[in-house]
């Protein structure tokens, strides 16, 4: 589903250019679980940006459902952004002045998803995460537990292919982490690609594919045998 | 992004920051305010002046003695001829071809006193003529009596504050009028009829003009009207009347003669100029309203820098987002204009309702002109913030940094 030919991305850092990727190749199957670890620095979270094309390559090229990623444009990208990617940030993200309700519609709002298609689609998900109740809430009355839910309701709203997760749990204590970390993985099993950076060794064991990262390099691939 | 959900967002951050956005709403308020009240002040000042003086029909030249330039100037409503005009004089132009009408005017202030009161008051000897083209009629009795010019008749026609002021409510007609040492019959009342010339028919007292010639002991003419006999003839004319008076005036040039048309064109591009100037400078106040939304767009644009970068990994392009930022500065662009509208509509029926007899109407272009002006200064000046924000790398945004 996944294919990474040779990418590249150099910052400039201050004075010092910083190899974030350095030809990195990787192929990743459609429903897989793949942890990303490393120090800080290593490139874990350019590469995490570039298959959310949140970001574009110096060089080398990204294909997504055999599509090449970068040959779009940016209009396209947004669009395929929208519609096959999700995000869940370490930080939630969520909107302050928008209910719950609404922060979870917002993917289905930009792309022009009339509100009585929305609505049900929205009810559903609300309920099977138990943020019924929490639905007109605003993320500031929400516990961060919650609140990473609300933004994993968002993520999954548009029923993308892949599911991005920048340290998901990095915010949070270790009950509600746990929590989160398993929500994830049900949305795995449901056949969602997950992809998750982590510099948390326990969390990232979890993962049934585990990369490894160092000055922008993949160090290390280990996946599990196949259950 | 469908308009509802638009519009639903952008209502949702103006309210969520109720006071930067009623702060916004006010300075584009008091710019399209402004531009309303003074641009409906000016029109109303033209208005009332063309009112004014619109009681003289266009096809008539009125001859003043004395020579003045009138080379784009208001001509001088008091003569310094050094010759006087006559009435032969009038009778003279009067027999011009296409001459319909001449009404000779001698002003002058005298006391009047009837029934056992006395005033100071300003008598006009004229003809009948006169009352036909000011298109005066008589509330009661009649007008003067036709009569050759160089004839005087005791009566007199009087305005209805004459009649306030010396009779109160008893009947006036056949009644008499003392007028300085003479005497002359009411036989009519006038109609209200408004202010023209800086002259208020109202409070004056109307003699045939040899009769005023008498009272006054003048030859000399104050004004005479003349009425052609179709508009085309009024240029052709002007300069047989202006010939015919030289003539008769020993070869020296000593009238004035202007038309209504010059003297409202003059009045008339004078004020709208005016009008437009004032307008302009209101228009000022938009532009300056204009650099406040750019500063508040900016201010939004980076304290919602992290929202933008989420926006975008959520799927929204560059276009959305600029979109997003101008429909925002738009929206309340739009607000503060109607509420700009309502403020200076308000005020100016105030200001009529304080006096009446200032007419107040916003010329559509400065009304249409402010809305626009407001909306196109919103535009322009929340491009640049809208497109910085636009162009927000997403990666770094969602850190909230502004600049890569």
């Amino acid at each position: 589903m996944i294919r990474l030919e040779q990418l590249c991305k150099r910052y400039q850092l201050g004075d010092e250019p910083v190899q974030a990727l350095d030809h990195v190749d990787l192929n990743i199957a459609a429903g897989e679980y793949l942890s990303v670890m490393g120090p800080s620095g290593s490139g874990k979270s350019t590469l995490l940006n570039m298959l959310g094309l949140l970001d574009t390559p110096d060089s080398g090229r990204y294909w997504l459902n055999d599509v090449e990623m970068t040959a779009l444009g940016e209009e396209a990208r947004a669009a395929e952004r929208n519609r096959r990617i999700g995000f869940v940030f370490q930080a939630y993200h969520l909107i302050d002045r928008l209910s719950a309700r609404e922060n979870i519609e917002l993917p289905l709002v930009l792309s022009g998803t009339p509100p009585a298609e929305r609505r049900p689609r929205v009810d559903e998900l609300l309920q099977r995460l138990s943020l019924d109740r929490h639905a007109d809430h605003l993320p500031n009355q929400l516990s961060g537990g919650q609140r990473q839910r609300v933004a994993i309701a968002r993520a999954v709203i548009r029923k993308p292919a892949l599911l991005l997760a920048d340290e998901p749990t990095g915010n949070l204590d270790s009950h509600s982490g746990q929590d989160v970390i398993e929500l994830l993985e049900e949305l795995n099993s449901e056949g969602i690609t997950l992809v998750m950076v982590t510099h948390d060794a326990h969390m990232g064991r979890r993962a049934r594919r585990r990369l490894w990262m160092q000055d922008g390099l993949l160090l290390k691939d280990e996946q599990d045998a196949q259950p | 992004m469908r308009s509802p959900d638009l519009l639903r967002f952008n209502l949702r951050l103006l309210t969520g920051q109720w006071f930067r956005t009623l702060m916004t709403l006010l300075a584009t308020a008091v710019g399209v305010a402004a531009v309303l009240l003074l641009t409906g002040m000016g029109e109303g000042a033209r208005r009332f002046v063309l009112e004014e003086f619109n009681l003289l029909g266009n096809d008539v030249l009125i001859v003043l003695p004395g020579r003045k330039e009138t080379t784009g100037g208001i001509p001088p409503l008091t003569g310094e001829g050094t010759r006087d005009l006559t009435l032969a004089d009038a009778e003279a132009v009067l027999k011009l071809p296409g001459v319909r009408a001449v009404a000779p005017l001698v002003v002058g202030l005298t006391q009047a006193e009837a029934a056992g009161r006395n005033r100071e008051q300003m008598v006009v000897g004229t003809s009948l003529e006169f009352f036909r083209i000011r298109q005066l009629g008589a509330a009661q009795g009649r007008l003067l009596p036709e009569l050759p010019l160089d004839r005087a008749e005791a009566v007199c026609v009087i305005g209805s504050d004459v009649r306030r002021a010396l009779f109160d409510q008893q009947p006036v007609l056949g009644r008499w009028l003392r007028t300085g040492d003479r005497r002359c019959r009411i036989i009519g009342v006038l109609e209200d009829r408004g202010v023209s010339f800086g002259t208020d028919m109202k409070d004056t007292v109307i003699i045939p003009v040899a009769s005023a010639q008498q009272l006054f002991n003048t030859q000399g003419l104050f004004r005479l009207f003349v009425q052609v006999r179709h508009l085309d003839l009024i240029d052709s004319l002007k300069p047989e009347i202006l010939d015919l008076i030289q003539a008769r005036h020993q070869g020296e040039r000593d009238i004035t003669l202007i038309s209504q048309d010059s003297l409202l064109g003059v009045f008339d591009d004078v004020l709208q100029l005016l009008t437009l100037a004032v307008g302009a400078i209101a228009a000022i106040s938009l532009v300056v309203a204009g650099i406040l939304i750019m500063n508040i767009t900016l201010i939004s644009v980076s304290q919602r820098t992290p929202e933008i970068g989420l926006l975008k990994a959520l799927g929204a392009s560059e276009r959305q987002v600029h979109r997003l930022f101008l429909s925002e500065a738009l929206m309340m662009t739009l607000i503060g204009a109607a509420l700009g509208v309502v403020i200076g509509y308000t005020l100016l029926w105030t200001g009529h309702w304080l006096w009446p007899q200032f007419p107040v109407s916003v010329p559509l272009w400065a009304l249409a002109g402010a809305v626009l002006l407001a909306l196109a200064v919103a535009l322009m000046f929340a491009w640049l913030p809208a497109r910085k924000a636009a162009r927000l790398p997403p990666v770094l945004a969602l850190k909230g940094i502004t600049d890569a």
